[in-house]
């Protein structure tokens, strides 16, 4: 209780650094991630992300200690690496691209594992701090990597600002993009880079395995709100953020089972739960898109049908009930 | 194959937006291949201006790859193409194009006006957000495929007719000289078809080239002046009248004669039910 007092007043400056950036790492996530969905890379955004750990194990190998430039660019160059992966047994071989995708996320994943138990193993290699970058430690989060992750959201969200409009045309529709003479295939590579650059700040607080959560969850949670992308982008920011914020709260507050030491949590798997519920409370309540909201709509339909047909029986001269989609034929309907 | 030699249209006629240049576009020798296998087979076409063109041909024949070569949306394995006498590069904000309609995901978060908005963006190039200018041109769009009272209404919301209506009013924003269509007509209802035939007349009339992939034979002679007939191979290209024959069909459409048959008899005596 103490704990979560201190907390919450922000007399902690450690937790005041912490707090600050989650939740700005949370608002970056969502806003970037939210493209990452539409695009229909969720999945490969998850393999990217998971192929950072062996590339910051790379680079530590390469530098020899923990240095940010170090470990971007080792989780870029794997995350190039894992994209090209993917897009290479999807064309030149006939395994389908979700077996692809789950093929490098695995794959990598185990490099990553196994590289980072032999930088621990030699000397001075617990100073690397590689075992908190698979589930996350917010708590180790120091000034310098928030600060990081603050230059890095003002990046993510500059880009996306000024680059609103490709982004969206090229997650819409990439052919009609390409036909405009634009560079998709560079925009797609920018669009896995930004999702990197987050995976790597992100490490120390949320891990590897559960980054694509931040990325993908708000995202979706989001589109049940509105029909704009302008408005999802907002809802999915400010879902990441808050994401983010609770669960580093959570993990600082609750008390870790066998220790009884607060801050025992890794604050990656809190995250993620949180993210999990501000999806399931808009699957669910969503004015219009919710499932209760349809479930409404349903029951009333049949009702309206119901009293109609009552009245029909009686009297032939009720109208019927309008269709929703009056004009034609069902959409996706294959042609000849 | 000489890249040295001029084009005669090239050469005849150095500036653009004149009609002094015969063909809209020419294909040289183009064969295109996905997984090593070839798609389009050293295809040699030439397509005119100011005609509605349609690419007839059963499925997998290449009728879409030819297009998307032609837009550079594909890798040539050998070929090249020119659009008014010129690399493809120097005339993009000549073409306008109409992609194949399940290519999208109808339920993206924006409304039928934003969907037509995009085909201002090749002319507002990079970092430039779209003015009102834009927001008038795309009503504008809107209006000419009837569409206006459907524009703040969510994409997933509209028909399959009402969302190749708004495809089409994309293209139209782009404001182009030459089209490319992907199936315009596929699985659309009547008074889209009408609709989509009238915009297209329209286009003709203005000088417009229209360059359509077409499945209905049916409707191929009414609603096209010209034909391009592929299978894999091109097997014929020309003026419907002289073009759309029995004998062509057969060989473009190969086993399936006795339909074919029928339907170029039909169409031989005028019975144009449609």
């Amino acid at each position: 209780m103490d704990a979560l007092l201190r907390l919450l007043t922000l007399q902690d400056a450690n937790t005041r650094t912490v707090l600050l950036g989650t939740g700005v790492l949370g608002v970056a996530c969502g806003v970037i991630g939210s493209f990452a969905v539409l695009r229909r890379r969720a999945l490969v955004g998850d393999a990217v992300s998971h192929a950072a750990l062996p590339g910051v194990c790379a680079a530590y190998f390469i530098v020899g200690e923990r240095s940010f430039w170090a470990f971007l660019v080792g989780a870029l160059v794997f995350g190039v690496l894992a994209s090209a992966f993917i897009s290479f047994i999807w064309t030149a071989t006939r395994v389908k691209e979700d077996a692809a995708v789950a093929l490098a996320i695995s794959g990598f994943f185990g490099l990553g594992i196994v590289m980072s138990r032999m930088i621990q193993n030699q000397p001075g290699g617990n100073r690397a701090g590689l075992d908190s970058f698979i589930f996350g430690k917010a708590a180790s989060m120091t000034m310098s990597d928030a600060g990081l992750i603050g230059v890095v959201a003002a990046v993510v969200l500059l880009v996306v600002a000024l680059l609103y409009k490709e982004l969206k045309l090229l997650c819409f529709d990439r052919d009609f993009a390409a036909s405009l003479g634009w560079p998709t295939l560079l925009l797609d590579l920018l669009l896995m880079a930004l999702v990197c650059v987050c995976t790597v700040v992100g490490l120390p607080a949320v891990g590897v395995v559960l980054m694509v959560s931040l990325l993908v969850i708000p995202g979706v949670a989001a589109r049940f709100w509105t029909e704009r992308l302008e408005v999802m982008l907002l809802i999915a920011g400010a879902l990441g953020g808050a994401a983010g914020l609770l669960g580093t709260t959570l993990s600082a507050t609750v008390p870790a089972p066998e220790s009884g030491l607060t801050r025992g949590w890794p604050t990656g798997p809190l995250i993620t739960l949180v993210a999990a519920a501000f999806f399931v409370i808009s699957m669910l309540l969503a004015p219009r898109r919710g499932v209760l909201a349809d479930l409404i709509r349903r029951v009333s339909l049949r009702r309206r049908l119901q009293s109609q047909n009552a009245l029909l029986a009686g009297d032939d001269r009720s109208p019927l009930p309008e269709s929703p989609h009056p004009t034609d034929r069902p959409r996706g309907e294959a042609q000849p | 194959m000489s890249t040295a030699t001029p084009q005669p249209s090239a050469s005849s006629a150095p500036k653009t937006g004149t009609p002094a240049s015969p063909s809209a576009v020419e294909v040289h020798d183009v064969t295109v291949a996905y997984h090593r296998k070839p798609v389009l087979w050293d295809v040699d076409v030439q397509l005119p201006t100011a005609k509605l063109i349609a690419i007839i041909g059963p499925n997998g024949a290449g009728k879409s790859t030819l297009l998307k070569a032609i837009l550079g949306l594909v890798p040539l394995a050998s070929g090249r193409v020119e659009v008014f006498g010129k690399p493809l590069k120097e005339v993009r904000s000549r073409i306008g194009y109409v992609p194949q309609r399940e290519t999208v995901d109808w339920d993206f978060p924006v409304d039928a006006l934003d969907v037509v908005l995009m085909g201002r963006y090749g002319k507002l190039g990079w970092l430039r957000r779209p003015g009102k200018a834009d927001r008038d041109a795309a009503m504008h769009s809107l209006e000419q495929v009837g569409m206006a009272p459907f524009a703040h209404r969510q994409i997933s919301q509209l028909s399959g007719g009402q969302q190749q209506r708004v495809f089409l009013a994309r293209a139209l924003a782009q404001d182009a000289d030459l089209y490319f269509m992907d199936e315009p007509f596929a699985g659309v209802d009547a008074a889209t078809e009408q609709a989509i035939v009238e915009v297209l007349r329209r286009l003709r009339t203005a000088g417009k080239t229209v360059v359509a992939v077409h499945h209905d034979l049916q409707t191929a002679p009414e609603y096209f002046d010209h034909v391009v007939m592929l299978n894999m191979r091109l097997i014929a290209a020309g003026p419907m009248e002289t073009t759309f024959t029995a004998k062509n069909l057969q060989s473009t459409y190969g086993g399936r004669l006795t339909i074919l048959e029928e339907t170029a008899e039909a169409i031989r005596r005028g019975g144009r039910e449609r």
